[in-house]
């Protein structure tokens, strides 16, 4: 087929850069995410002041980020996966604090009961009851963040935005699919994995009851 | 800069989720009502939901040239989830003991479906609009790619001509757009609520 001649090997390379973006921005907005969602969960009193004025930052879209960034930082891949990596940080923030919040009460007396100290109780109680919570997020995270990096050849920088934006420009609706259809399939494979990590990341004595 | 582009904007979101509706509300009955149909209407409202907005907008820009049409077609398929989704959450939940006293009371399906599921799914339906509405304002920056103006053609423009005033204006007549109505309809549900309940 003289497609794949034509466009293989740059269709290769621009899924392995989309990849690249979408695994290095989630895991670093992951980390910050699930450290600043811990921390808030500890003073709830301020938490609830500061969570709304978080989500007031989440109706920013993603292109105004990259495009700040690529103003002040230039034509590098590390606008794009900071941009990235700030949009990916708040479904799982939000998730791990809901989360986190909503653990019963009489699970951490009984910790506490237990003599567990309060790192303990939250290494080995809380974090593992709000596990399903934050990987919820994450996966939110992913599909968003899968979608976004789209915006990265916005700013010259590749990946399988290259496709669309060339096909929208001239026109041409095999291009576009050519950009549109690995990244829908993207998503939906790195979703899967997600559901199967949370599979295993839920404590055992919880997955009866699910 | 005018009072204008935030006017076409407006446009864009209000009709993207009134169509929606009228398209997400009956995919949500029908995938509480049939069965065999859920699963097919949910998995397909979430795999458009995957499908990057841009690209999204380009293949229909394909079908339907540059313009409003193909914007705002774009952007209600990208709606359908949260309406489709709570519509059928809403439904799902509706208390079994008061769809009983229906059925008990000789309401048919369609009956008891449009004089008591429905108006008791209404706030959790209306919450799927308030997020689409959200969403929708958000995504339809893209409008501007596939010729549908809107706050998208200042951001752009700004991100261009490497003018940040521009740039700034467009994010915050976003943000405040986006603010002004979660909190409205936030408000307007509320109300509903209460006074169902009463």
């Amino acid at each position: 087929m003289s497609f794949f001649d034509t466009y293989g090997e740059r269709l290769i390379d621009a899924i392995q850069i989309h990849l690249f973006y979408v695994l290095s921005s989630v895991f670093i907005g992951f980390f910050i995410a699930l450290i600043l969602g811990i921390l808030l969960s500890r003073i709830p009193q301020y938490a609830k002041i500061i969570m709304p004025l978080l989500s007031i930052f989440q109706t920013i879209p993603g292109i105004v980020f990259i495009g700040v960034l690529f103003l002040y930082l230039g034509m590098i891949p590390a606008t794009v996966i900071i941009a990235l990596a700030i949009y990916a940080i708040f479904p799982v923030l939000k998730n791990t604090y809901t989360g986190l919040l909503d653990v019963k009460p009489e699970y951490i007396e009984a910790a506490k009961g237990c003599g567990m100290s309060p790192i303990q109780t939250l290494l080995e109680v809380e974090l593992p009851l709000a596990t399903p919570s934050i990987i919820t997020g994450l996966r939110m995270s992913t599909i968003y963040t899968v979608s976004w990096s789209v915006l990265a050849a916005m700013i010259g920088l590749g990946g399988l935005g290259e496709f669309i934006y060339i096909g929208i420009a001239s026109n041409n609706n095999f291009l576009i699919l050519l950009g549109a259809i690995p990244s829908a399939i993207m998503a939906i494979i790195l979703s899967l994995l997600i559901d199967v990590l949370r599979r295993f990341a839920v404590p055992k004595g919880l997955r009866s009851l699910k | 800069m005018d009072i204008s582009i935030i006017l076409e904007h407006l446009y864009i979101v209000f009709m993207s989720v009134l169509f929606s509706l009228v398209v997400g509300l009956p995919l949500g009955i029908l995938a509480y009502l049939n069965k065999p149909m859920r699963k097919i209407v949910l998995w397909v409202v979430e795999i458009l939901q995957t499908i990057p907005a841009l690209a999204l907008l380009g293949l229909i820009m394909v079908v339907f040239g540059a313009g409003k049409v193909t914007v705002i077609t774009g952007l209600v398929l990208y709606s359908l989830l949260p309406i489709v989704h709570n519509t059928f959450i809403g439904l799902e939940n509706v208390d079994n003991g008061i769809k009983e006293a229906g059925k008990g009371m000789g309401l048919t399906k369609y009956d008891r479906l449009i004089s008591v599921e429905i108006p008791l799914a209404f706030p959790m339906i209306f919450t799927g609009v308030r997020i689409a509405t959200v969403t929708t304002i958000g995504v339809a920056v893209f409008a501007t790619s596939v010729g549908g103006g809107g706050l998208g053609s200042v951001i752009y423009q700004g991100i261009r001509t490497q003018n940040m005033k521009l740039i700034l204006f467009g994010t915050l007549a976003l943000m405040v757009m986006a603010i002004f109505f979660d909190v409205l309809m936030i408000w307007i549900n509320s109300r509903l609520v209460k006074r169902s309940s009463n």
